[in-house]
């Protein structure tokens, strides 16, 4: 077998794990976009966000340290104590249950009724005041974090390649580990939004909030129930790209790499989110590996954007996306 | 009483229909152009210009240029930044290739060079709006950076990828590099400000102004009365770009000297072009000087505050600033979604009443 076939298969493996990756984060806007027709651009800042509180609570730092000394001229940092991670991540989600809770009551209650695109600039200016606020809490700089999965080369997926084809292909122990979260994750939403009651009511609101509010389901709770689990997707999501590169403020920007994603998977489709994830991870692998002789590297950057841009012109609901239907 | 219109007649059409149809306006507006011209130069220092006047002059051209295209015509875009970079990278390669050639023809090229990829990344519009636009537009930013920083056509093959800008004189007085003095820089800024806006605010009280606006309140009601959203949206997105163009332009020339595309037009600029639109308020002239102001002079103040006031460390003053901005286009957008141009105008109507509430 040539070695550029080789390559090109290690490289489409790569991107389907990266891809994964992408689907994570793209699951959250999923989640919000269905539920309120809310585009959360916010959705990066809260991984970030959710990241750093975990690692704030497992080392055991004190929120605003760097706020409350500069005020008052202490030398605060630490507890001086370290919670399990077990212990860390359920308070975690409660501090994203508490984010949804404020967001709810604090911006979306006083935007009902307002145009996509206002509602859209509204969550980038929570973008900013969240990463402020994380910033300032929990400090700018580089953490590593840690809860325990796996890291480095997986040893299998070397052994086995080279017995078949002479070659060992690299492929992370931390995004096979992230494949199986995501499928996890996808699962438990899908059970939840099918069998349980507050999922059905979900399925309401998504479908027609007027005719979900005359049947008594309250809007606000569904709101803040959304948010909560977008929160939750954020922390996963935050978690992986956390132990994989370190949590730092890049973390954020995953969000711009989940936009092309929604677009070639369509904004309301949780399948949707997956499989674009898979072809954006894997295209932008191998257009960088056919590529970057000709043109450059680093064209990861923008060949999504430019994927999503082509397929705008032809297909705009996305792969599974509803039919965007105007009438006058 | 501070503020009146009465006794103010008009006789006959043109006067009803200039700019500044009431009087006590129309002599502010004199008034501070005098100012302007006449005053600020004589007391203007190095500080002011680099830090407050200069950034204000050039942000503010940014803002008009992407106040038409999402305050008048309705389009997001999130790709000003890139935009800016093609006016930057348009006005360096013109400025080696032809140095003979004037700064001020200069600029404006550079605005028509962005004004023409404008257009072409506007293409997309017509198929799709809203955040997908976003979207698209973001495929600008990335690319359009990516492609500035890894051809190296565009730096001329200089060796550290950064573009700097040559001495350009102006009536014998250079306006341009390292030798330019603060007055120089100023001047240059300040007539191409005063050109843009004078220009944005005739084109959109004109016909095209309101084909923008009809596009942008219901598209499809525009075109059955008669509107052609092709030329509509594509002219929005052209005059938005050569407006931005001509920022980026002087950005580069006159007030960084010299850039890096990914460091100098990263998306952050995008984000914070948009940020003084709504603040400022979408869809109004004076909307974009005042989001400019704003979020110059505001930055800076909170600087003054918190590093040099209390002595905090300078990376809690940054993220204070995030944060604060955050807080902000919140406040703006849930309590008063037009900006600042529309509590002007609230406090307007109230002096019209003064003393008496009603």
């Amino acid at each position: 077998m040539s070695d550029t076939l080789l390559f090109a298969m290690e490289a489409t493996l790569n991107g389907l794990t990266a891809g994964v990756m992408y689907a994570l984060v793209a699951l959250g806007f999923v989640l919000i976009f269905k539920a309120s027709g809310i585009f959360n651009f916010a959705q990066g800042v809260m991984a970030l966000f959710a990241a750093l509180t975990l690692v704030g609570f497992q080392s055991g730092q004190i929120p605003f340290s760097h706020l409350i000394n500069a005020m008052f001229g202490t030398r605060l940092h630490h507890f001086g104590w370290n919670m399990p991670t077990l212990l860390a991540i359920p308070a975690t989600v409660l501090v994203m249950i508490l984010l949804a809770i404020l967001v709810e009551r604090y911006i979306l209650k006083h935007l009902v009724n307002q145009e996509p695109i206002i509602l859209f600039m509204a969550t980038i200016g929570l973008a900013y005041f969240l990463e402020g606020v994380g910033d300032i809490m929990w400090g700018a700089e580089v953490k590593a974090l840690d809860v325990g999965l796996p890291k480095g080369m997986s040893g299998a997926v070397d052994d086995t390649t080279f017995a078949w084809f002479g070659y060992g292909f690299y492929i992370d122990r931390l995004e096979i580990w992230a494949a199986g979260i995501a499928a996890l994750l996808v699962a438990a939403l899908t059970v939840f939004s099918q069998y349980t009651k507050q999922g059905r009511a979900l399925r309401a609101v998504a479908d027609d909030h007027q005719a979900a509010l005359s049947v008594g389901i309250s809007l606000r709770f569904i709101w803040v129930l959304t948010w909560s689990i977008a929160g939750i997707v954020a922390l996963v999501a935050g978690i992986m790209w956390g132990s994989k590169s370190g949590v730092q403020f890049s973390l954020s920007l995953i969000a711009l790499k989940a936009l092309p994603v929604l677009i070639l998977g369509g904004f309301t489709s949780i399948p949707g989110a997956i499989i674009g994830g898979l072809i954006i991870g894997v295209g932008e692998k191998l257009f960088d590996f056919f590529m970057s002789p000709i043109i450059g590297g680093a064209t990861e950057n923008w060949f999504a954007y430019m994927l999503a841009l082509v397929f705008l012109l032809f297909r705009p609901q996305g792969l599974f996306g509803e039919r965007i239907i105007e009438r006058v | 009483m501070l503020y009146r219109e009465a006794g103010d007649f008009k006789t006959s059409y043109v006067a009803d229909n200039q700019t500044f149809p009431i009087k006590f306006d129309r002599y502010g507006y004199y008034f501070i152009l005098g100012f302007a011209f006449l005053v600020m130069p004589l007391i203007i220092n190095d500080y002011w210009a680099n830090s407050i006047v200069v950034p204000f002059l050039i942000y503010a051209i940014a803002a008009l240029g992407l106040n038409i295209l999402i305050g008048y015509c309705g389009q997001l875009s999130l790709g000003t930044g890139a935009f800016m970079a093609c006016g930057a990278y348009g006005s360096y390669k013109l400025m080696t290739a032809f140095p003979d050639l004037n700064i001020v023809i200069v600029i404006i090229m550079a605005g028509f060079i962005t004004a023409g990829v404008g257009v072409l990344f506007g293409l997309p519009s017509l198929r799709i709006k809203g955040f997908y636009l976003a979207v698209a537009t973001l495929a600008a930013q990335f690319f359009l950076i990516w492609l500035f920083t890894r051809t190296a056509w565009f730096y001329n093959y200089s060796p550290t990828g950064m573009i700097s800008a040559p001495t350009r004189e102006l009536f014998g007085v250079p306006v341009t590099g390292p030798r330019a003095s603060a007055v120089s820089m100023y001047m240059l800024c300040l007539v191409f400000t005063v050109a843009t806006a004078w220009l944005a605010r005739n084109l959109t009280r004109g016909s095209l102004g309101r084909q923008w606006m009809a596009i942008r309140d219901m598209d499809i009601a525009a075109e059955i009365i008669g509107v052609n959203p092709l030329m509509a949206k594509l002219t929005a997105f052209a005059v938005s770009s050569f407006f931005v163009g001509i920022s980026g332009a002087l950005l580069f020339t006159v007030y960084l000297g010299a850039a890096e595309a990914g460091e100098a037009f990263g998306i952050e600029k995008s984000f914070l072009v948009l940020f003084m639109v709504i603040i400022g308020g979408l869809g109004s002239i004076f909307g974009a000087f005042a989001g400019a102001a704003f979020l110059i002079i505001g930055p800076v103040l909170l600087k003054l505050l918190l590093v040099n006031g209390l002595g905090w460390p300078t990376d809690l003053a940054a993220h204070l600033e995030i944060m604060i901005i955050g807080a902000l286009i919140l406040v703006f957008l849930i309590l008063e979604p037009h900006g600042i141009a529309a509590l002007w105008r609230t406090i307007k109507e109230k002096l019209r009443l003064w003393p008496f509430p009603y």
